[in-house]
């Protein structure tokens, strides 16, 4: 009994065509945001996590690019990876880079930084992307946090992909943020509600 | 001798990996927590085990 392909299984086709997106216009990478609002809405509101398991276009391509294109050695992850110090330790660690993503927006709305057109990967490598910046709307910080989100996208893309080819294709769900999020606002309504 | 799929619960990070690979939709995540397997729509086949990318799920043998 094969599973019949519904709309949502071909989501990976807009996780793709977003990280293209950025490379010709940064101000796409606003559209990013939705990631962000939908599975935390769908946890806060429904309890559950229909993101991860139905809609999310990056996991998609991950199965996609590390099952069907055998593009992993579909290795057991390391135990200290699956731990929750480490998952709970790095949706910290990226909340923390994301505030001071939004602070460095916030200085650059102010006018007291400069624009900066690069995409920082792994938090720390800056790469020149001028090339993808037309000008903005009213203020500069609307291209900042472009930039900034951008870049926090696409790293946590290519982390996905190192740990999908040396682990299981879709390995990035077990450290996810968003994912260790939503599973923990699940198991707080859900354990909240049961109590009542 | 027949097999089940069995989740550690504990560890399970509710990516829902295992419902989109279960020939018999035995799988559910219904509070957004951990995978539920149905042990009676379960037919042991193990392709839930091999795609869980946190490998929390394993083949239990039950005594009849």
């Amino acid at each position: 009994m094969k599973q019949k392909k519904k709309w949502y299984d071909y989501l990976w086709i807009v996780s793709l065509t977003y990280l293209i997106l950025g490379f010709f216009n940064i101000l796409f990478a606003w559209f990013g945001l939705l990631c962000f609002f939908i599975p935390l809405a769908i946890a806060i509101i429904k309890g559950n996590k229909a993101y991860c398991n139905k809609y999310c276009g990056r996991g998609q391509l991950f199965s996609l690019v590390g099952g069907r294109f055998g593009l992993s050695r579909k290795k057991d992850i390391p135990k200290w990876m699956k731990s929750s110090y480490f998952r709970y330790g790095f949706l910290l660690f990226f909340f923390t880079m994301f505030f001071l993503m939004l602070w460095n927006t916030y200085l650059v709305f102010t006018e007291v930084k400069d624009l900066n057109t690069v995409v920082t990967l792994l938090w720390t490598f800056k790469l020149p992307w001028h090339w993808a910046y037309h000008g903005t709307f009213f203020s500069n910080g609307i291209a900042q946090f472009a930039f900034g989100f951008y870049s926090v996208m696409l790293t946590s893309t290519i982390l996905g992909f190192i740990t999908m080819i040396l682990f299981k294709p879709r390995s990035w769900c077990v450290y996810c943020p968003m994912g260790t999020m939503t599973q923990l606002i699940c198991k707080t309504k859900n354990v909240t509600l049961s109590q009542k | 001798m027949k097999r089940k799929a069995t989740v550690n619960i504990l560890e399970c990070v509710a990516c829902g990996c295992c419902i989109k690979v279960c020939p018999k939709n035995a799988i559910a995540i219904p509070k957004g927590i951990h995978a539920e397997i149905s042990k009676d729509l379960c037919v042991g086949c193990g392709k839930c085990a091999k795609e869980c990318p946190a490998s929390v799920i394993t083949l239990e043998v039950i005594e009849p």
